[in-house]
């Protein structure tokens, strides 16, 4: 994804959480887009399969934005060095994008909860105060707004299903992920901050807004979420604690770009 | 002897994937097939939209979705259409006699029209009323 190269001046108040910001969208869209990545020729079915590579593309464009943004304005390492020689810990990605895919409920399941959270987040960050943000996150909005449609039908297409077991195993894929689904809006450092300057809403105000989008999805489904009172959200991610199945990730994902770290590509 | 399949891609590996024991039944159970929806793709707007071929869905939304990556996914696109293959009356190849004389009847084909005269003279007076 091609962003113009203009530095903007930022605050210096802002730089921290603005940092904080972008390494988790830039980190939950690649880790995410690497786990979906795994179903690739693997699919249910040849066009679904299709489409959920292509999806998964689309993860991966997202996150080389949000690393570009770091690079240009924050000072961040090129793209590449930064997505693939950090260490587990400097990874900032919610616990949610880690898991393994699981079989195709759990995944499809987490496209929804994601792409749900993506589309608010992008179509609130279209109007950040900071410009490069804005611009970029107006290019991600139509590529998440499909995102949106696929998990919806799919989502739609079970949960209504007449296939008691099909309805079963999407409810509970729901169930079971839902605390880590949670953790995706987990505090940022900072985040009252860029709140204030009109850069980036706190994450408890997305949380609302992808609470009553999801109960819209649902809705008229057989599907439906648990009291989010009572879940207890899977916080840590964002401040570097992740899962046992970050590091296997990152081994597997760097494999190549450690052969030759200056490669041309 | 069923071996467990070793690929140079960790994915297959994880899957734990045996191979098939030669001799054994197939005992893949029969599936449900999902009927085809013809895809329809529109470059512009204002373009006709062009058959431009099938995909396989349980429904018109579905079928949508995948339209989308299989006949969207490059250069541009405007609009789509999907439409389910039993909506479509299409005629018997057994039929095709019906057609079997047209390619006789030239005096429909456009180029029996003499035009081309026509045009010319327009341009002509056009160029002309256009030079200072």
């Amino acid at each position: 994804m091609n962003i113009p190269h203009k530095s903007v001046p930022i605050a210096d108040l802002h730089r921290e959480p603005l940092r904080q910001l972008l390494t988790a969208l830039a980190d939950d869209h690649l880790i995410l887009g690497h786990r979906h990545s795994e179903w690739t020729g693997l699919g249910p079915i040849l066009e679904e399969d299709i489409a959920f590579s292509s999806i998964a593309q689309d993860q991966m464009g997202h996150a080389l934005g949000f690393y570009t943004l770091l690079h240009e304005h924050l000072g961040a390492p090129d793209p590449d060095i930064h997505a693939f020689t950090r260490q587990e810990a400097e990874f900032s990605c919610c616990q949610l994008v880690e898991w393994p895919i699981g079989d195709y409920d759990f995944s499809l399941t987490r496209h929804l909860f994601f792409d749900l959270a993506a589309g608010l987040r992008m179509e609130t960050l279209s109007l950040s105060s900071f410009t490069p943000l804005a611009q970029l996150a107006t290019k991600i909005r139509g590529e998440v707004k499909y995102h949106i449609f696929h998990a919806k039908t799919m989502v739609g297409q079970l949960g209504n299903s007449s296939d008691e077991t099909a309805k079963a195993r999407m409810q509970t894929a729901i169930n079971r992920q839902f605390g880590l689904a949670l953790g995706m809006f987990e505090p940022r450092l900072g985040e009252q901050i860029l709140d204030d300057a009109h850069i980036a809403p706190i994450e408890s105000k997305w949380r609302e807004r992808w609470l009553e989008a999801l109960n819209a999805v649902l809705d008229g489904t057989g599907l439906q979420i648990p009291d989010p009172d009572r879940i207890e959200p899977v916080f840590g991610g964002r401040n570097g604690y992740h899962t046992e199945y970050l590091q296997p990730l990152l081994h597997e994902m760097t494999e190549v770009f450690r052969l030759d770290p200056q490669a041309e590509w | 002897m069923s071996v467990e399949i070793q690929s140079l891609d960790p994915r297959i590996n994880r899957l734990g994937l045996h191979t098939h024991e030669p001799g054994s039944p197939d005992t893949l159970p029969p599936h449900d097939h999902w009927g085809t929806y013809q895809v329809f793709h529109q470059k512009k707007r204002g373009d006709r939209h062009t058959a431009v071929g099938i995909v396989h869905a349980p429904g018109a939304e579905l079928a949508m979705a995948y339209a989308k990556e299989q006949f969207g996914r490059r250069g541009e696109t405007a609009n789509l259409w999907v439409v389910d293959t039993r909506h479509v009356m299409a005629l018997d190849y057994a039929d095709q006699d019906m057609f079997a004389t047209t390619p006789e009847k030239t005096y429909r084909d456009p180029g029996g029209y003499k035009v081309n005269d026509k045009i010319d003279a327009y341009r002509e007076k056009m160029s002309h009323e256009h030079t200072p």
